[in-house]
């Protein structure tokens, strides 16, 4: 395990000695020390390595991750794991608002809750929360699946594309064409996948499907009010 | 962007620590806006007396002979504290109506800052911990404080537009974010007799509420009522005698961060201001929900009150 300390080594050095990792390389157990709600945290890697940040991040802490995995010991500040392509988070605490946004791919999962914004315009992401998040989460979701153990806030899924929706919990309102749907054998298989990968035990069969109604796809007068 | 932080003791033995805790929690949130600072300090009271926090742009000349010459236009005994480009006035709360009119009467170029039992305000363009070092705010203690550091967006860097704002006596209100329906409401509420300083968005929000309060509202209603006629991005802090409260407006993309031990109640724009407060660790740290009034007081149980967005 090798340990970095943020607060005397400072941000620029640790991102630049994670960053130095290859794909093969032999230090694959990294510590972060001393995070104290810093930025950007482990943004930016891209090497198969494990990272935990021993305490609380600010802004974008592991964004733009490929295979990393990044173990955030406490709370994550705004923008989380942004543009994650590759590679899982995992966040012991809450997470702040726009968790995962634009993220392509890997896996998100939040032990507490998640705020406003959770994996707005996703695009392939897995985000697994096992509490509540919060309003207009999954806005513009293009691909990928947000999984809720707890409850959804206000406008979920608003005027989102192919991105699944798994609630356990009550939706306080559905955004602009996000419909409930009907959880097929294929839906309770994937949960099941995600769940076990995200290392939460919940049953599937207690969860509700939510996506696109596909109604504003194409320009259509008729929805104007909608768009 | 702008940073926000504030601090309320619940543990008295914190109090003399009171100013170097906020200070530190400010200069923290600089990068977040380096335009302005200020901080509001509830700080010791005297019975029978108000506290004037006044402000000039040439102190030497302005707060020389300036006790003598109020209390000679009050007709009663008026006591000054200078301290760099303010000064508080302690003036007895009998003659305390007429100290605007007196203080423009003597000193027209003297601004108002604050008025209360025990609040102080003091605000400066600069960063925050040459303002800070500036009014020696690290000594100061007292029960609660707010901090703020300002990037300007709607309006001039100047010393009028920095926070925190006065609302009423010993209130006062900090604000992360923008209001777009400021000059509607400005010219709405100086009809209705408020007094408005500047041509910032804040103070009008601040004036808002000062308003609404006027019209026999309580604080947290005229909150809640913000939440309707205020149009744009907020995340205020408000500060009265008693205690502190938190509104973010429904859509909450200003960020804010609390955390409460059995010490204190305290409030940042991000984690990162709180870092480095005693016990931290252990502390409850969550992110206050949209549309939601938050308040804490030393006179009641905290208390929230959701109203739907």
């Amino acid at each position: 395990m090798q340990t970095l300390d943020l607060q005397e080594i400072g941000l620029r050095q640790v991102n630049e000695t994670l960053h130095a990792q290859a794909d093969n390389t032999n230090q694959t157990a990294w510590e972060i020390v001393n995070p104290k709600g810093a930025h950007a945290i482990a943004c930016g890697l891209n090497a198969p390595i494990e990272v935990s940040v021993m305490g609380s991040t600010g802004y974008y802490c592991a964004g733009m991750n490929q295979q990393a995995t990044v173990n955030i010991k406490g709370s994550a500040g705004p923008g989380t794991g942004e543009n994650i392509m590759s590679g899982k988070i995992v966040i012991d605490g809450d997470a702040s608002q726009y968790l995962g946004a634009t993220g392509h791919g890997g896996m998100i999962v939040v032990k507490g809750n998640a705020s406003s914004r959770c994996g707005i315009s996703m695009k392939g992401v897995n985000i697994v929360v096992q509490g509540n998040i919060g309003h207009m989460s999954a806005f513009m979701g293009q691909s990928g699946n947000l999984v809720v153990c707890g409850d959804a806030g206000d406008a979920l899924g608003d005027s989102c594309y192919e991105a699944r929706f798994f609630v356990r919990g009550s939706v306080k309102s559905l955004g602009a064409d996000c419909v409930k749907k009907e959880m097929r054998p294929e839906h309770l298989e994937l949960l099941q996948k995600l769940l076990d990968e995200a290392g939460i035990d919940a049953d599937p069969q207690e969860f509700t499907r939510y996506g696109s109604a596909r109604n504003l796809y194409n320009f259509d007068v008729d929805n104007a009010a909608a768009y | 962007m702008c940073g926000i932080v504030g601090l309320f003791l619940k543990d008295k033995s914190l109090e003399a620590e009171l100013g170097n805790l906020l200070t530190d929690m400010l200069i923290t949130m600089t990068d977040r806006g380096p335009d302005s600072a200020g901080i509001a300090i509830y700080g010791s009271e005297t019975p029978g007396k108000v506290k004037y926090t006044v402000q000039s742009a040439s102190p030497e000349a302005d707060f020389a002979g300036l006790a003598e010459d109020l209390s000679k236009e009050l007709a009663s005994e008026v006591s000054v504290t200078v301290n760099s480009t303010h000064a508080v006035l302690h003036v007895d709360s009998q003659t305390a109506g007429g100290v605007r009119n007196a203080l423009a009467a003597v000193r027209p170029n003297v601004r108002m800052m604050s008025r209360g039992e025990t609040l102080e305000i003091y605000k400066e363009v600069g960063l925050p911990k040459d303002v800070a070092s500036q009014f020696a705010i690290s000594n100061m203690s007292g029960t609660h404080g707010i901090g703020h550091t300002r990037m300007a967006t709607e309006s001039a860097v100047t010393t009028m537009g920095a926070h925190p704002f006065n609302t009423g006596d010993d209130q006062c209100l900090v604000h992360n974010g923008s209001l777009s329906n400021h000059n509607s409401l400005r010219r709405k509420l100086r009809r209705e007799g408020i007094h408005i300083e500047t041509e910032n968005d804040t103070e009008v929000g601040a004036a808002y509420l000062t308003w609404k309060m006027r019209e026999g509202a309580t604080l947290g209603e005229a909150l809640e009522s913000s939440l309707d006629d205020l149009d744009g991005f907020f995340t205020f802090v408000v500060g009265t005698k008693d205690g502190f409260g938190v509104v973010r407006d429904p859509i909450a993309c200003k960020p804010a961060v609390m955390a409460e031990t059995d010490q204190y109640v305290a409030f940042g724009s991000e984690y990162r201001a709180l870092v480095n407060l005693p016990g931290i660790e252990h502390a409850r740290v969550w992110e206050p929900e949209p549309a939601t009034v938050y308040f804490w007081s030393h006179d009641s149980s905290p208390t929230t009150t959701e109203k739907a967005a």
